[in-house]
């Protein structure tokens, strides 16, 4: 899929979901934005850390995967609106008839996938469901 | 600004071509737009190229020069350029060929499109399309091609009450048209049942849902419009050529169930062209899955966003109805070799608009329009053209 470097290289921000956030605009962002594309001046964007919690918008079931992903088939994949506000694309750890639009989840640190050629694994966030859910 | 014509149009046949190289795919469509056309090589001075991932699927970038030198244009030293916009790189190629020739910067142009996709296997194919999508912040993760489009689909058939049968309509549609089209992929047509039996891909799309991996090749020739008539009795003129672009990843849209881009491109196309969506006869629009055509009919402003299931159902988009859609079977059915398929919409309409499509043939149309998506909407093409 691609190098090592390339996987490291946001470790931070995949590892503790780290993204920004514009005081001008008090507007929340992640991934993490070096400028604001509300304000486009630069404005002093500070790092923010996101808890995770957030709501399934939509989602879909994977079982059919490109081959780094083909083990893991069948998978939940979803867009989930954290609470700040922005929204990012993630797995959901649960069985497929569990997982609906509107389900509150949190996040959890787990193996994302295996570089097939070279055997590397990487880690970043996934989440499962979360009390609350509608 | 020139208006511009078409003036000659090729295309190959669509489909797993196993005999066939990228570059005899060029070779095969260059030659019947040229003769379509009535154009000799030292008329043309520009040409254009749309292809995705020559690199990933055949290994072999520079595809300009490479078409260039296949076309026998190279001892000429036309300039030819690829341009790159995923799976709108043939509408893309397309929209600078006119934007040439509209300038007066060149006179005659060629606009190409060419992917051969068979040549690797299923699992390469589909990782090289995913890179269509946002590869650090969407495919990392796990997302498909195909997972994004589902996650559209589910939220469209949970806001406005869209079916599960009604995706089905799309392909059942298409598939129709496409066993009307000789250079079609699939010539078979497929029921309603059967899209609803294919297996699984990404929930809820299944493998009839989806575009096929396809190999083609599609050309057109521009020419200023006042000169058209040189050259062929049934010019087609472009109207409206536009282009809007947004977030690359799915997640950043303003509403996940609309292409913005795809509004954006259609809106200028119909002020450019001054006409209003129900003043064109059929569209050719970009159904690499089914909920793609649905979404593009409501965005393009055919119908009311949340009434393009219902559209399908009642056939106001079948060859007969309101609007037809996709008579050349579109994505679907007809095949999408990602870096030809904005060129063969064009293809499509110059036959229906000159009155040679055949047994799909729309009665009387004079008003075309064509829409090309790159990724899942990070960049939308939409020409209108008319006879
Ligand atoms: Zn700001």
């Amino acid at each position: 899929m691609s190098t090592v470097p390339r996987f490291w290289r946001h470790i931070p921000q995949r590892y503790n979901l780290v993204g920004t956030h514009c005081p001008k605009c008090d507007e929340y962002y992640y991934p993490p934005r070096a400028i604001c594309p509300n304000c486009r001046r630069a404005a002093k964007m500070e790092d923010y850390r996101f808890d995770g919690k957030g709501t399934v918008v939509t989602f879909t079931t994977i079982y059919n995967a490109t081959d780094d992903f083909k083990r893991q088939t069948p998978y939940n994949l979803a867009i989930i609106e954290l609470d700040e506000g922005p929204r990012l694309t993630g797995q959901v750890i649960c069985t497929p008839e569990e997982i609906e639009i509107g389900m509150r989840v949190k996040p959890a640190f787990r193996i994302l996938g295996k570089d097939g050629e070279r055997g590397i694994i990487y880690y970043g966030t996934k989440f499962v469901p979360a009390e609350g859910s509608v | 600004m020139r208006s511009v014509s078409i003036i000659g149009a090729g295309c190959t046949r669509f489909g797993e071509r196993w005999d066939d190289s990228l570059r005899d795919l060029v070779v095969e469509t260059g030659i019947r737009a040229l003769e379509d056309a009535n154009v000799s090589g030292e008329e043309i001075d520009g040409l254009y190229v749309g292809n995705m991932s020559g690199g990933r699927f055949v290994e072999q970038e520079h595809i300009g020069a490479l078409i260039c030198d296949c076309a026998g244009l190279s001892r000429l030293h036309v300039p030819s350029t690829r341009v790159e916009a995923a799976c709108a790189s043939g509408g893309l190629a397309l929209r600078q060929g006119v934007l040439a020739v509209a300038s007066g910067y060149s006179d005659v142009v060629i606009a190409a499109g060419v992917e051969k996709m068979t040549d690797v296997t299923g699992g390469v194919a589909a990782d090289a399309l995913a890179a269509a999508a946002d590869r650090e912040w969407e495919c990392f993760f796990g997302a498909t091609f195909p997972a994004l489009y589902a996650m559209i689909a589910r939220l469209h058939m949970h806001r406005y009450g869209t079916t599960r049968e009604d995706l089905a309509e799309v392909a059942v549609k298409n598939h129709f048209n496409g066993s009307k089209n000789p250079i079609s992929q699939y010539q078979m047509e497929v029921t309603v049942d059967k899209v609803l039996n294919s297996p699984l891909v990404s929930d809820p799309l299944r493998v009839l849902d989806c575009s096929p991996i396809t190999d083609g090749a599609s050309a057109v020739v521009l020419a200023p419009t006042e000169e058209a008539k040189k050259y062929t009795d049934s010019p087609i003129r472009i109207l409206a050529s536009a282009q809007g672009s947004d977030t690359l990843a799915l997640h950043d849209r303003r509403d996940i169930t609309t292409l913005d881009a795809s509004v954006f491109a259609a809106r200028r196309a119909f002020s450019m062209a001054g006409l209003e969506p129900k003043e064109v006869d059929l569209a050719e629009v970009h159904d690499a899955f089914t909920i793609g055509e649905i979404v593009a009919i409501e965005d393009l402003g055919f119908f009311d966003k949340g009434d393009g299931g219902r559209a399908t159902r009642e056939g106001l988009t079948a060859i007969g109805g309101e609007i037809p859609i996709n008579t050349s079977g579109g994505l679907k059915a007809c095949g999408h070799p990602v870096g030809a398929t904005g060129i063969k919409q064009a293809y499509e309409m110059v036959l229906q608009l000159r009155g040679e499509a055949g047994k799909r043939q729309v009665e009387g149309a004079k008003v075309g329009l064509t829409h090309n998506v790159g990724g899942c909407g990070g960049t939308a093409i939409v020409h209108i053209m008319s006879r």
